[in-house]
């Protein structure tokens, strides 16, 4: 398995206890792998131990016990190797208000090591595909929160990482820059990036990622592709179908079938028989909700009530 | 990974001097505020200034470099944005190394501008330079790491400088400043061995005076070992606050 980015085994995060309470398993024993080149979707509700993943994989804090393999180093013997491979957008922009967009950019670089006649161009490159030029000489207290998280992201890809870790990018920003930037990450994947995203927005994770590891306290409860996940919730798929007979009267009935092709036939096949038109077909598919709710016994909401907390 | 410390260490040193330093309010109040002191005293006791000068230019030195530098190490953690530098490629004594050398360079440009006004007041014969210049690295190296302890030790911005002041005045008022060493109570002499100040201006003394004596080469041995205390008990509170 050469392919594999990110390697991770019985992973453990324990905080002490705060005074009064009891200690924190914020990530407890948990284990999965990313592909090379894939979008690997960390989904989990507030406080269920993704931030904490996240900052254990990128070295800014020690895991209790368990291994993690990234980019082929060991995380525990290794770390500098890594950071020097890896990209890392926090939850919270992180920049320097004080110094300008370009000069964020040109930091980051050097930082990095990236030879002095590369940067200035590569800093306009970056730039130009957040759509920051004209913010060039802003500094970066002055930005819009989509325009500082963009801004975040093109930091984090100056040194042209191999794999770039997001943590809930989209969070906070108004409706455009989210749309914007998930257009963005899918770029990013395009061009052979390998992305770690986390997110607590279910719609989020299912349309950007390629496979998607579902987190709830400290524990991954399932892991699979969008599709996988779907199919393991339920065997059969339903078909809407909206039906209209020759006198213009118009009905619905619902089909079920192995899978949508089949559904759909079955549809068809009466509709045939009765004198009947197909007008629409919807398919009744389970959504990533639907599967949250199932796999997590947690309903929805405990997703929906965070996005108005944070 | 040599080469990635080093380099980290220098563009954090340039980025701090240029996003914070050098703004014109911390340039005065940088010069200000030692000069304030001094002045204050020779107003009551006209006549000495020019023994006041090694503890001047120390006191210039200390406040130079560790006011500022445990204010930018305070607020960038509590930002976020040291992280950042702990996310690169730069290993942790090389981060903390470039914030002492941003509070370094800037400290010893505040103290160079008080060096040359009082060199012009009161003539430079006599100076022994090597010896000047080697205590003021030294000097500033010390109170950098000061600094630095203080700003790791801390959470917010007002408790670094409350702090810093707390170990910073009665250094002071028991360094050597205003009042010779010597010249204290045996019990305060005790305490004012243990402050790092104290070598600072005692070596100032001879390079000023053109002496190289062997107390001033053990002053500056003093001085360089609370530099490497200081800077590693720094890095050891950073390491354990930022897990
Ligand atoms: N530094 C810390 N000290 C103590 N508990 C923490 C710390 N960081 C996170 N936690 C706890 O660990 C759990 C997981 O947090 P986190 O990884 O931030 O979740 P998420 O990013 O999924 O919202 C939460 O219960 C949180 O309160
Ligand atoms: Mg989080």
């Amino acid at each position: 398995m050469m392919n594999d980015v990110i390697r991770v085994a019985q992973l453990t995060k324990h905080y002490p206890a705060a005074r009064g309470a009891l200690p924190v398993r914020a990530v407890d024993g948990i284990e999965f792998a990313v592909r090379e080149g894939e979008v690997f979707g960390f989904l989990g509700p507030n406080g269920a131990g993704k931030t904490t993943t996240v900052r254990m994989l990128t070295g800014l804090t020690r895991p209790t016990s368990g291994s993690a393999c990234v980019l082929g180093f060991d995380l525990m013997t290794d770390a500098t190797r890594i950071k020097k491979r890896i990209g890392v957008v926090p939850e919270m922009s992180n920049l320097y208000d004080e110094l300008s967009a370009l000069d964020n950019l040109v930091f980051s670089m050097q930082l990095y090591g990236v030879p002095r006649c590369e940067r200035r161009a590569r800093a306009e490159e970056l730039l130009a595909r957040f759509r920051l030029s004209e913010k060039r000489d802003t500094p970066f207290a002055k930005l819009s929160r989509g325009m500082k998280r963009a801004l975040t992201i093109a930091a984090a890809l100056a040194h042209r990482p191999l794999l770039l870790f997001l943590d809930e990018p989209t969070t906070g920003l108004d409706v455009v820059s989210a749309r914007n930037l998930r257009q963005m990450i899918a770029d990013l994947r395009d061009e052979g990036v390998t992305v770690f995203l986390t997110t607590h927005y279910l719609e989020e994770a299912e349309r950007l990622c390629d496979r998607i590891a579902i987190i709830v306290r400290g524990h991954i409860v399932a892991l699979d592709t969008v599709e996988g996940l779907k199919a393991s919730v339920e065997g059969r798929t339903t078909v809407e179908v909206t039906l209209a007979d020759g006198n213009g009267t118009v009905r619905t009935a619902r089909f079920e079938g192995e899978n949508v092709a089949a559904a759909v036939q079955a549809a068809l096949a009466q509709a045939t028989a009765n004198g009947q038109h197909l007008l629409a077909v919807n398919t009744g598919r389970p959504t990533l909700e639907d599967v949250f709710v199932q796999l997590t016994g947690l309903s929805a909401e405990v997703m929906l009530a965070e996005k108005g907390k944070t | 990974m040599w080469r990635d410390d080093l380099r980290g260490m220098l563009y954090i040193a340039l980025k701090d001097l240029r996003a914070y330093y050098f703004k014109p309010p911390n340039i005065s109040w940088g010069i200000l505020f030692p000069f304030a002191f001094v002045l204050a005293f020779a107003i009551r006791n006209p006549g000495e200034l020019r023994g006041l000068v090694p503890g001047l230019l120390a006191l210039t030195v200390l406040f130079g470099t560790s006011s500022m530098e445990a204010i930018v190490i305070v607020f960038e953690r509590r930002i976020g944005a040291l992280e950042r530098l702990v996310l690169a490629p730069v290993r942790l004594p090389a981060l903390l190394a470039g914030k002492l050398l941003g509070g370094m360079v800037f400290g010893l440009t505040v103290t160079l501008v008080v060096l040359v006004a009082v060199l012009g007041a009161f003539g430079a014969g006599g100076v022994h330079w090597l010896l000047l210049i080697l205590t003021l690295l030294t000097s500033a190296a010390t109170f950098a790491a000061l600094g630095a302890f203080v700003s790791v030790a801390v959470k917010e911005v007002f408790e670094a400088q409350t702090l810093a002041n707390f170990i910073r005045f009665p250094m002071m008022f028991l360094g050597g400043v205003f009042v010779p060493v010597a010249s204290l109570p045996p019990g305060l002499q005790v305490v004012a061995r243990l402050l790092p100040l104290t070598y600072a201006v005692e070596a100032l003394h001879a390079a000023l005076a053109g002496g190289s004596s062997p107390e001033a080469a053990l002053d500056l041995l003093i001085l360089a070992v609370f530099a490497i205390v200081l800077f590693a008990l720094a890095v050891r509170v950073l390491a354990q606050r930022l897990d």
